[in-house]
């Protein structure tokens, strides 16, 4: 069946279908829809979980985590400061093995307080031990709630799995998406079942503390079967796409890179306006190319130096800056490519941050500058924020910047 | 039947942990897990219980058990009932009971404590009260009584020890409407024992705020912690009372009280305090007693 869903939405209608046992949610701007409609579903029996109203997020994690330690589906959602609030259970989460799946609203992080989407929040927490995933669209993120329980469940993963989706761009954007039926759905999903759960028979001591002559076994195996989940996610989009018709492209997705001089690195929804830069310039005879990261965490070492191996040079555009650094995305790129020993240069594109408007004119300029660039023409700073300092604006008199920086 | 020395299970849950020697915390969490017994699934926070109890791989709950981050026993015991019910695992006989410390229940768990005790979850929460953040060190905590040294409340020429009254937790969570709560002291354990049968019969949330004194952060003996659990309530500086459908009743309602010099003089924590303070101390507890009196249901004095 086909409805007109936002992004919000088709992750609620996913997580109904996934049969979730208990969900614990606390509302944030732009996740609310989703736990809003799933409210909905649990009252009309739509969709059969204990629906707890927790009073922060650090509870709404910390719930999922003791319904995770009896074996039970578990839901959550967060966006942003919520997501930070509960970062320190994130790690219990992760290190207690619980596959509990988080839809992420991607949204900014305060000061200055702002509500629109930036990829701070989750960017900032990849260390925390949770599998990443961006999506691109509506019907991705519906599927994704499917998949991402179908991957944090098996056995060789039994990692949690947090949903990104762009706050607003997709969470309030409406678009066409296919909602499979339960029947297909739990053919392709069937019920948790695990090891890793309280048993009166046998009881058990969860989630325990190791010291120095322990942790690092603990801490190698959370490292190694994260790791394996890039072996676990092509067998699954498999299944998915044999259950489904729709056949996901692995941890990233390269577009016409194969033979392209100049690829932009990208994730989320962005990735959408770059492909249609790429389909334009393409029918142009301009050689660009796109490598949208779908999972950021594994990051797909591999994939990347692979569809980057043969381009002359690299934009990595996120809405994310690690103060003082750059944007984290670029690093993790920059040190594929290092340990592949590939030289090729590469730029990060900084915007979008704050909900920020990134235009198709810029992107645009990203490709036909870089695409100079390796001839030599201009000289370009290796990390620009777009409507700053970039060299891939327009002129943009809008705005201007006194000298202690401030706008 | 009441639980007594005689009646008690032999069966012992809670062992072989890394607890100092007279630890009132431990003692509190053994006997609670003997009344709710075997099929009881505990949370603790980070804390004194977790950090003694919990060490890989010396796993020292028989029963199930995990930690939690230390803001969420509260949260964590909901997810924890919620999980088995959802999936229709919970035993009937099955506690869902959390076990905090002070500082883990009225200071950083306090929020979660009560979204819990607000959407009347079926769990049990059992603060254990050392009157200090005794893990890391004894570092004052919103239960630390006025006039104790902590290392941060360090007595000296300016200050003498904590400077605060203890947060009335006991009033807190039963202006919740909780179904039931209770104050006890492992000095009192038939008492402490009657009280967490009675609470595991009770559907919705239930809460037992439990004096388990600390030998390391108190200053005394080893071998006092009951001595001293006894004399707390006993001087009237602790009380032993019950909150049920809407009512407070005292349990214990003495003629005279002990004397508080000397059981504030027993513990190297109160050393330094002066005459003024002592006085100031049993005009705080008089006047608690006073309000208790008149405002609750009480036993004639005895």
């Amino acid at each position: 069946m086909k409805r007109f869903l936002s992004g919000d939405e088709a992750c609620a209608e996913g997580v109904r279908l996934a049969r979730p046992q208990v969900i614990s949610a606390y509302p944030i701007t732009p996740q609310t829809v989703v736990v809003e409609r799933l409210s909905s579903m649990v009252e009309s029996g739509a969709l059969d979980a204990e629906y707890i109203h927790v009073e922060s997020e650090h509870s709404a994690l910390s719930c999922a985590i003791g319904a995770s330690a009896t074996g039970a589906r578990t839901f959550t959602a967060t966006s942003s400061q919520g997501l930070l609030y509960m970062a320190e259970c994130l790690t219990y989460a992760s290190g207690g093995r619980f596959p509990i799946v988080m839809m992420n609203a991607n949204r900014s992080t305060a000061l200055p307080w702002n509500i629109y989407g930036d990829q701070r929040d989750s960017l900032s927490l990849l260390d925390h031990g949770w599998i990443q995933v961006y999506v691109e669209n509506n019907q991705e993120a519906l599927d994704m709630a499917l998949m991402a329980y179908a991957l944090g469940e098996d056995a060789r993963v039994s990692t949690p799995v947090m949903i990104n989706l762009d706050g607003f761009a997709l969470t309030h954007t409406y678009e066409s998406v296919e909602i499979p039926d339960q029947d297909q759905a739990d053919a392709f999903l069937p019920a948790y079942t695990t090891d890793n759960r309280f048993d009166f028979d046998h009881p058990k001591n969860i989630g325990y503390s190791a010291g120095p002559a322990y942790n690092r076994y603990f801490k190698y195996a959370e490292h190694a079967d994260m790791n394996r989940a890039l072996e676990v996610i092509p067998e699954i989009e498999e299944r998915f796409n044999t259950a489904f018709g729709r056949q996901y492209p692995g941890a990233v997705e390269a577009v016409s890179c194969e033979d392209a001089d100049v690829v932009i690195v990208t994730l989320g929804s962005v990735a959408g306006l770059v492909r249609d830069e790429v389909r334009s310039l393409r029918e142009q005879g301009v050689h660009v190319g796109l490598l949208k990261i779908r999972y950021l965490r594994p990051f797909p070492y591999a994939a990347i130096v692979a569809a980057l191996r043969s381009c002359k040079a690299v934009a990595v555009l996120e809405k994310d800056v690690s103060f003082g650094a750059e944007g984290t995305v670029y690093t993790n790129v920059n040190s594929a490519l290092f340990q592949a020993g590939l030289t090729v240069p590469t730029y990060n594109v900084i915007g979008g941050l704050g909900g920020d408007d990134i235009t198709a004119d810029q992107i645009r300029t990203v490709y036909t500058k870089l695409g100079a660039a390796e001839q030599n023409e201009t000289e370009i700073p290796n990390v620009s924020f777009l409507g700053i300092d970039s060299v891939f604006d327009a002129a943009d008199t809008s705005c201007s910047i006194s000298n202690e920086g401030r706008l | 039947m009441g639980i007594n020395a005689k009646t008690i299970s032999d069966n012992e849950l809670f062992f072989g942990h890394k607890a100092c020697a007279g630890c009132g915390g431990a003692l509190a969490v053994r006997a609670a897990l003997k009344v709710l017994g075997p099929q009881a699934i505990a949370a603790l926070p980070a804390g004194c219980m977790s950090a003694t109890g919990f060490n890989f791989p010396d796993l020292c709950f028989a029963n199930n058990a995990m930690i939690t981050p230390f803001a969420a026993t509260a949260s964590v015991i909901t997810g924890i009932e919620a999980g088995l019910r959802a999936q229709g695992r919970k035993p009937d006989d099955a506690t869902v009971v959390g076990f905090a410390g002070d500082g883990g229940t009225a200071d950083i768990g306090l929020q979660a404590l009560s979204g819990a005790i607000d959407r009347n979850d079926d769990v049990l929460y059992i603060c254990y009260d050392n009157e200090a953040y005794m893990n890391t060190g004894i570092q004052k905590s919103s239960l630390t009584p006025f006039g104790a040294r902590t290392t941060t409340t360090p007595a000296g020429s300016h200050h003498r020890g904590c400077l605060t009254q203890k947060k009335n937790m006991f009033e807190i969570v039963a202006a919740h409407g909780i179904p039931y709560a209770a104050t006890a002291s492992v000095g009192y354990l038939n008492d402490f024992m009657r009280k967490v049968k009675h609470a595991a019969s009770i559907h919705g949330t239930k809460y037992i705020h439990v004096i388990a004194p600390c030998p390391t952060g108190w200053g005394y003996g080893v071998d006092a912690t009951v001595e001293i659990a006894r004399e707390i309530v006993d001087c009237g500086l602790w009380y032993l009372a019950e909150y049920e459908q809407g009512s407070f009743t005292l349990n214990r309602n003495p003629t005279e009280f002990a004397s508080v010099e000397q059981y504030l003089k027993h513990q190297g924590r109160f050393k330094h305090l002066q005459d003024e303070d002592i006085a100031s101390i049993e005009q705080q507890r008089d006047a608690k007693w006073e309000y208790m009196r008149d405002c609750w249901t009480a036993p004639s004095r005895a």
